[in-house]
């Protein structure tokens, strides 16, 4: 993984450090669920610190070098959206991910208009929190998003012919799978959720509910994986999907 | 004593009673006007009078010398309503005239002068005259002047006049107050007691209508319907805690028993962590069923809705019907469409496109056709019609029975048949909680065979300015909070 640009007096040892896992800083007030977040964050293998009121929050995320700051929307002395308007009009743009438990759709868009990059209503899996972390320190200029060819194994997506061929093989995509497929190879090897396939593939934030996307990606992988071997695209169970060598 | 005091604290009487202290002021105002109109016509008439007359006099005179004007003047105060005549000699001796006395020195000045006179015959009567005094050759002095008795008197009626009609405008414009007061006072009276009645738990009362079509009877007619919806709501909420009680035990029950039986029997990790697998998905359709519920609270609180936007409906039905067409592929059904362009609305996009997610999510589980020479087919169609946009979905199913259709709206409600297939029971109710948010209306109706449910959001730009701008589109959005949340996104 990489270091995302613009995060002011980084010390070249933290950029080896990093390669390990990401910093993490959670802001979050409750005792019980932050020391449950620090712990799992710990044990995926990442480095996670924690602050337990706005303040305190504000003051580590202005200095500290850190991947991903996740923010609980409720603190006390400062509230989380005042929390990153603060960062960000000190132009600190770590990727903020909100934790809310308010989870309707316009407290999505306040806290999204406020600063934040990524929302999610608890109560959330561990699981889904992990994903859209990794996928918001990945997202950043310079990762895989600008390449024109993404390729894993034999799979090649050109993303300005549009064309996809696995072993040199054309296959003929719908629109809407050309962007499912080209989310994932942007993510590769990163668990990616149901909800955020829905988020950005389709660009709606609700819960599908019902099995919808488990369709679309049998349908997708129907088409990549069948005939071919090593199969690519896994199933996370109980989380969702992963596109990855497993041959390497 | 209570009720007469309360009689004058009423708005009524107290409106009443200012107007009166207007009307009265004005009233005085104009018959003071008119009075010293009267007064000064009066002078000038007068001053006129005296000034012809002093004319006519001192024409004689330089005709025919004293000798005349003393003929004249003797002759003319003999007659009844006389003026009031005095003419004098070089030394102040009376010549002649009807004038007894006068204050000294007001015969040294010539010119026009109000004066105090006491006429001959009638000595020690004060009386008011205008006089002129006029300088005859020959050291003679001219007294023509006229009693302004006339004047006073004129005065005097009309002050009387304006005490008479201020007292009878305030003795009739306060009884007129009190008794306008009394009847409204009877009126808020009555709605009061209905609403106190109401208040200490009989919701089934009504505020009593007049029958009068005036703005009491507006006020009681909206308070009437207002309670109409607090009874809806609170029947509402019975409902929802009733069928929370019901359809949240089921599963709480079930998650509770699988923990046990799983303490109880299961052997390996294996099958403990199958345990806490089938815990999870248990909790997480649980969480699932309290963000619904938390949702339509939210959008039936009505509260201003962050994210509202202009947006082509006809597009979020086009995804939608696309998101599931594998689903319905799967369940060996079709999903038709029928969507014209440019079907632009002002609202959110995620919330109508979680409605009708549930629409066609709900045709696909129960719109199966029963019949196997009719395919089962989901038709989702959106088209304009007038200043709406009707966002439909048909299927081939069961369909609802007229009787239920209402019904089938509320919260939890499952049909029977259905409350042992997966869902929460809250996907309808959800959707028409959005579309009342969107100020639109769903209906659910019969498709010949199958249910049909319509959702009718007010429509933006017309279909014919094909790049509505955003100037345009804040033209034309039509209701109040529409364009408030147009201004905040605007942001």
């Amino acid at each position: 993984m990489r270091r995302q640009a613009g995060t002011p007096g980084l010390p070249f040892v933290m950029k080896v450090r990093y390669m390990s896992g990401m910093r993490i800083l959670i802001i979050e007030d409750d005792r019980e669920a932050a020391n449950y977040l620090t712990k799992s964050f710990r044990e995926a293998g990442h480095l996670a610190d924690l602050a337990t009121d706005g303040l305190e929050g504000y003051a580590m995320a202005r200095e500290g070098a850190y991947d991903v700051l996740i923010v609980d929307r409720m603190l006390p002395k400062l509230d989380g959206l005042s929390l990153i308007g603060g960062l960000r009009e000190q132009k600190v743009e770590t990727p903020v991910l909100i934790l809310s438990a308010l989870g309707q759709v316009d407290d999505r868009v306040k806290g999204l208009r406020a600063g934040g990059d990524d929302y999610l209503a608890k109560p959330y899996a561990f699981s889904e929190l992990l994903a859209r972390v990794e996928a918001l320190v990945r997202r950043r200029p310079g990762g895989a998003g600008e390449t024109t060819v993404l390729r894993i194994a034999g799979l090649e997506l050109d993303r300005l012919a549009h064309t996809l061929t696995r072993d040199g093989k054309d296959i003929p995509l719908q629109p809407r799978e050309y962007r499912l497929l080209e989310y994932l190879m942007r993510h590769a090897g990163q668990v990616v959720t149901r909800t955020m396939l829905l988020e950005n593939v389709w660009d709606y934030h609700f819960d599908p509910q019902t099995n919808v996307i488990d369709v679309h990606i049998s349908r997708l992988r129907s088409k990549i994986d069948k005939g071919f071997d090593p199969p690519l695209l896994h199933t996370i169970r109980g989380t969702g999907y992963m596109i990855r060598d497993s041959a390497r | 004593m209570t009720a007469l005091a309360n009689l004058f604290r009423t708005t009524a009487f107290k409106l009443s009673l200012a107007y009166l202290v207007i009307f009265s002021i004005g009233a005085g105002a104009v018959i003071g006007w008119v009075a010293w109109n009267v007064g000064r016509l009066l002078d000038e008439q007068i001053a006129a009078t005296v000034e012809a007359e002093i004319n006519g006099l001192s024409e004689q005179y330089s005709r025919g010398g004293i000798r005349i004007i003393v003929e004249v003047i003797e002759r003319r105060t003999r007659q009844p309503g006389a003026s009031l005549y005095l003419i004098t000699n070089f030394a102040g001796q009376t010549i002649a005239g009807n004038i007894a006395a006068l204050p000294p020195g007001v015969l040294d000045q010539p010119g026009v002068r109000e004066t105090t006179y006491e006429r001959q015959g009638e000595p020690g009567v004060e009386r008011r005259a205008l006089a002129r005094i006029f300088l005859l050759p020959g050291g003679f002095r001219l007294l023509v002047g006229r009693d302004l008795d006339d004047r006073e008197v004129l005065r005097r009626v009309i002050g009387r006049a304006l005490l008479t009609s201020l007292f009878w405008l305030i003795v009739i414009g306060t009884l007129g107050g009190l008794l306008v007061a009394r009847r409204v006072l009877r009126r808020v009276d009555a709605m009061n007691d209905s609403v106190q009645t109401i208040m200490h738990g009989d919701l089934s009362r009504r505020l009593p209508l007049a029958g009068a079509n005036d703005e009491l009877e507006r006020l009681a007619i909206n308070l009437n319907s207002m309670l109409d919806r607090i009874v809806e709501l609170m029947a509402g909420l019975r409902e929802v805690s009733d069928n929370i009680a019901h359809d949240l035990k089921t599963p709480l029950t079930r998650l509770r028993n699988r923990t046990e039986e799983a303490l109880r029997t299961a052997k390996s990790p294996d099958e403990f962590r199958g345990a806490l697998e089938r815990n999870i998905e248990e909790s997480d359709s649980l969480i699932n069923i309290f963000n619904a519920l938390l949702m339509i609270a939210r959008l039936e609180a009505g509260s201003t809705f962050e994210g509202m936007q202009s947006f082509d409906a006809g597009q979020v039905a086009r995804d939608l019907a696309e998101l599931y067409e594998p689903v319905a592929e799967d369940a060996q059904m079709r999903i038709e469409t029928d969507i014209a362009d440019g079907l632009m609305v002002h609202g959110s996009r995620e919330l109508i496109g979680q409605a009708l997610a549930n629409l066609i999510d709900n045709a696909l589980k129960y719109g199966a056709s029963p019949k196997p020479d009719l395919p089962s087919v989901v038709r989702v169609s959106a088209r304009r019609e007038g200043a709406s946009i009707y966002l439909q979905i048909g299927d081939r199913g069961p369909g609802i029975a007229a009787a239920e259709r209402e019904h089938v709206l509320g919260r939890f409600v499952r049909l029977e048949g259905s409350r042992s297939r997966p869902g929460s029971g809250l996907g309808l109710s959800l959707a028409a909680a959005v579309v009342r948010l969107h100020n639109g209306e769903i209906r659910i109706e019969d498709n010949a065979p199958g249910l049909l449910v319509t959702l009718v959001i007010p429509a933006l730009a017309p279909v014919a300015g094909q790049s509505s701008s955003g100037a345009d589109v804040k033209a034309e959005s039509r209701n109040e909070r529409g364009e408030k949340i147009e201004a905040e996104a605007g942001r």
